[in-house]
């Protein structure tokens, strides 16, 4: 394998194409586009199908229509376009559908700003659209992550039957980092032989749909799906640590870019002999909740650093059940917290902890 | 003795759930027809919306989708693009189409997706009680329009056949009516024309097709054929809009 020098987006899209993806249907807005223009160069090389659509609402129709003929399928936003996105969103896990769904998060609300955020983990982890559904989501915090994850998205999407959304950041997409792909070209298609829309030679017509009349049927349907999200999270859960094999006081918690900035602040800390760990949830969505609980547990203090209001924040607090108070640094806008910032605040908490001991 | 008559292979026998006098099941049988006589059943995939034509999966024998409200043109793209073996057609109503869906049968017929859809313009929201459709006649009496549609207020019916011929991009565009029995003839020749168009690769293809809704316009059956004649036409005349390279079916039929 040999490394190159990628921008996150480009790489993500080289990544899916890598995983097999070769139709992709997006609409343009920052800061994700060289996510499209990437396909709309790359596709028509390996055979691939590219269309830029009117609208986000277009876009997550045409990947249903897409994955219910049985391809491999992606498409990317950001968090705007996503929320136009959330209705397909809907139906698409309706209809059991796998599909990849890049989000490169911009600060919101509204129209808001272009620049980086982690405005829409709540969106992504709970609240996307109407009904009983969940979308898995998985936030990588470096390009090689990135693509690793791009590749892991496909997978799970297939083997479980379900949406699955890449949450990067604007940072991540517009960072230039080396990184390596995996040798296979081009992956195998999608083996969707028993359920996709192909025309019904030989066989007794199919349907792809979210509809269910019988309330008994759409109960039993949830359920069903339900189900496959208990597998997901048995099996699908990731999450990193960072210096946390020793003993330490304070604890950190942070997802996707956010988490390499409290890793300099850790790093920095440590030069002093100060011992500061990182939980870093690499599944949102399940979120690794018994191994943040185990990570917190070991901590007098837990300090939880978000580009956002404290979005996460609510799952590092169900996962402590109570067992210690939440603090949180959170910027938005396109602002970051810094490494100052988190070191900062870590002093405080270690003074309050020594003042605790005396 | 010589069948010259039968139900078609590519519908389903079944009772369909449409009101009595409501034209929908005329409209499905050309499809049907038209999808036995070209022969691709076996390679048809159709795309059922939301409204009356919501069930309309239940009515073709061949693969379905099930497409959320207007989305149908949006989800045949991205089936088409992807298994351009396939043969996509679309079925949608006037709130469907001409209301929510109005973005995305204009960019599908103006991207050319090879795709047919079928658009049953009866004027109304029928599923949801005969609420006013952008298809509403001047005057016409609604549940949301009690004084009648008033175009100061409302504007003037969406002429979707013009508008989509208007576009510069080849396409076949029609429109036809189901208010009598010659004009259904003439309608299934064109709803076959259009799927000929998508099996011969050739360009996208919609067929408008003037329908009734007996339930909501509170007519007969009878009356509400006449009604067509009476009060639609005017609005929304009938015949091939558009054909691609400038000749219609007829003369190729004749050359």
């Amino acid at each position: 394998m040999t490394r190159v020098l990628m921008k996150g987006n480009e790489a993500i899209a080289e990544a899916a194409i890598r995983a097999g993806c070769l139709h992709f249907f997006g609409y343009p807005i920052t800061p994700q586009n060289e996510i499209p223009e990437y396909f709309s160069r790359r596709l028509p090389q390996v055979g691939g199908e590219y269309v830029q659509t009117e609208s986000e609402v277009a876009t997550s129709n045409m990947i249903f229509g897409a994955a219910g003929v049985g391809v491999r399928v992606m498409t990317s936003s950001s968090s705007p376009g996503i929320s136009l996105m959330s209705e397909g969103i809907s139906y698409l896990a309706g209809a059991d559908l796998p599909v990849v769904i890049v989000n490169m998060m911009r600060a919101g609300p509204g129209l808001a700003g272009i620049l980086p955020s982690q405005s829409d983990y709540a969106h992504a982890t709970r609240g996307t659209a109407h009904g009983d559904f969940e979308l898995t989501v998985l936030a990588p915090s470096s390009v090689q992550e990135a693509v690793d994850l791009t590749i892991l998205s496909f997978q799970i999407a297939e083997r479980y039957r379900v949406p699955v959304m890449l949450l990067g950041d604007g940072m991540i997409g517009q960072m230039m980092e080396p990184v390596e792909f995996p040798e296979l070209e081009v992956g195998p298609p999608l083996a969707a032989d028993d359920w996709a829309l192909t025309g019904c030679r030989g066989r007794e017509p199919r349907l792809v749909s979210s509809l269910y009349l019988d309330p008994v049927e759409l109960n039993d349907k949830n359920y069903e799906r339900y189900r496959r999200y208990a597998l997901i999270r048995d099996k699908e859960t990731r999450f990193d640590t960072y210096n946390c094999d020793g003993p330490y006081d304070v604890l950190l918690t942070a997802f996707g870019v956010m988490a390499r900035v409290c890793m300099s602040a850790i790093d920095e800390l440590a030069k002093e002999g100060i011992r500061v760990g990182l939980f870093r949830p690499i599944t949102l969505n399940p979120f690794p909740e018994d191994a943040c609980r185990s990570a917190i547990a070991r901590a007098k203090r837990v300090l939880d650093v978000e580009m956002n209001m404290g979005q996460m924040l609510v799952d590092i607090r169900l996962a402590a059940r109570g067992s210690h108070d939440i603090d949180f640094i959170g910027k938005c806008g396109g602002l970051t917290p810094s490494v100052e910032d988190v070191v900062e605040r870590v002093r405080v908490h270690l003074a309050a902890i020594r003042a605790e001991e005396r | 003795m010589q069948k010259i008559f039968s139900h078609p292979c590519s519908m389903i026998e079944d009772p369909l759930h449409y009101c009595p006098g409501c034209t929908h099941g005329i409209i499905h049988r050309l499809v049907a027809e038209s999808i036995d006589e070209l022969g691709i059943r076996e390679r048809a995939v159709g795309v059922s919306s939301v409204g009356c034509s919501v069930c309309t999966y239940k009515y073709f024998r061949c693969d379905m989708f099930q497409a959320s409200h207007g989305r149908a043109p949006a989800v045949a793209t991205g089936a088409k693009r992807c298994r351009p073996e396939l043969i996509l057609f679309c079925y949608q109503g006037d709130g469907d189409l001409a209301a929510i869906g109005t973005s995305e049968i204009i960019h599908a017929a103006n991207r050319g997706e090879k795709i047919t859809c079928i658009f049953a313009n009866n004027a109304v929201y029928g599923m949801t009680g005969g609420q006013m459709a952008p298809t509403t006649i001047p005057g016409q009496r609604t549940s949301t329009t009690p004084a009648g549609r008033r175009v100061s207020q409302d504007g003037f019916p969406l002429p979707m056949a013009e508008m989509l011929a208007s576009l510069r991009t080849p396409g076949y565009v029609a429109r036809v009516s189901m208010h009598a029995p010659s004009e259904i003839i003439r309608a299934k020749e064109i709803v076959r024309r259009a799927f000929l168009h998508q099996v011969e690769d050739r360009c996208f293809s919609f067929v408008e097709c003037l329908s009734t809704c007996p339930t909501n316009w509170g007519l007969s059956p009878a009356e509400s054929l006449k009604w067509i004649e009476r009060e639609m036409l005017p609005y929304y005349p009938l015949g091939e809009l558009k054909v691609p390279d400038g000749k219609t079916g007829d003369e190729d039929e004749h050359n």
